[in-house]
């Protein structure tokens, strides 16, 4: 019962981004369907932009003159817009696959296989 | 809740109780992610587990960055991949089944980077939390919480640095006068020509081929299939 009483620092925030980047890891390696593997790179970039947000912040660490400031806020905004942008491309990609071989499975995705 | 016995009884914090509900949130419908099986589900934990993220963006100052994670990410982004999931969630590819064998070699992998990125988030002292010990103090005093600084809205100091002006750190006499004031126009650019690009590929990508076919195919069927 810390955390209630005791203000949070960057150590929980980054807690918070290794698990969501943990889970999307594990997302990207175990879905079958390519949507779900989209949806683990979602949680990978998630889970990084957390990390940036917290070392920006002025309000988690003991001298406020050594976070990194709004630079941390300018590349978690760059990353949110690559991650659309990303997810635009691949799904694009994903549903023409699935118009030429009625299949999101990435498993059938092997016509490259030597 | 049991609060800790002392004669004075610590006050509860509320920033702590709102992180701690939104980084439960997070971090619970990311694993639920993980471990459904359904995709249209695993689009919906998806959608609260990005969202519970936007909230703790706002809990640590980022108000700018946790409108455009609510607005971009949450309403662009998640609402593209469920019109991707609509399209193609039909028989077989709803509930695809993962093999014991990925499985184990998966969660080898994750629980490995779990055990290296959880013992280094608590390694630096400064990172820990908002608290000071007060000089010349004993150890077993207290820390207590450094007062804060002002929060303000961060939405013109992050234009100003996107068009090339760090605001921000003018008065900032710590850093080398050059190079850290530089701002983000090149950056900028490079990302709005990125989204043309992008934007033009997947229209390209994405557009509905008219099918190669013999003559003799009836119109109902062309119908059907375009």
């Amino acid at each position: 019962m810390d955390l209630l009483t005791q203000p949070v620092g960057v150590s929980h925030y980054l807690v918070v981004g290794a698990i969501l980047f943990t889970a999307g890891v594990v997302c990207m390696a175990t879905k079958r369907n390519a949507l779900g593997v989209l949806m683990g790179i979602e949680l990978v970039l998630n889970g990084a932009n957390v990390n940036f947000v917290a070392f920006g912040s002025k309000f988690l660490r003991a001298d406020p003159n050594s976070s990194i400031g709004l630079d941390g806020h300018l590349i978690a905004l760059f990353v949110i817009v690559l991650a659309a942008a990303e997810a635009a491309v691949a799904l694009a990609i994903t549903l023409n696959f699935y118009n030429n071989h009625s299949t999101v499975d990435v498993d059938r995705a092997d016509e490259l296989k030597g | 809740m049991i609060l800790r016995e002392t004669n004075s009884v610590d006050p509860i914090n509320w920033h702590s109780v709102f992180f701690l509900l939104f980084s439960l949130v997070a971090c619970a419908f990311a694993l639920a992610v993980v471990f459904t099986g359904h995709i249209v589900r695993m689009a919906f934990y998806l959608v609260l587990s990005l969202g519970a993220t936007a909230g703790l963006f706002f809990l640590a100052g980022a108000d700018f960055v946790g409108s455009m994670q609510l607005l971009i990410y949450v309403g662009g982004t998640l609402v593209l991949l469920v019109f991707g999931v609509m399209l193609t969630a039909q028989g077989p590819f709803v509930t695809m089944k993962t093999t014991g064998g990925e499985w184990i070699l998966s969660a080898f992998v994750g629980g490995s980077l779990l055990a290296v990125l959880l013992p280094t988030a608590f390694k630096i002292a400064d990172w820990q939390n908002a608290t000071v010990r007060v000089a010349g103090a004993s150890d077993d005093e207290p820390a207590v919480a450094r007062k804060l600084p002002e929060g303000e809205p961060t939405a013109t100091r992050i234009g100003m640095g996107l068009l090339g002006a760090r605001v921000d750190q003018l008065d900032d006499n710590n850093r080398a006068p050059r190079g850290s004031l530089a701002g983000y126009l090149l950056p900028f650019e490079i990302v709005s020509v990125h989204l043309l690009v992008v934007l033009i590929g997947a229209a390209y990508l994405a557009r509905t081929k008219r099918r190669t076919r013999p003559r003799d195919t009836t119109g109902a069927e062309l119908g059907l299939e375009n």
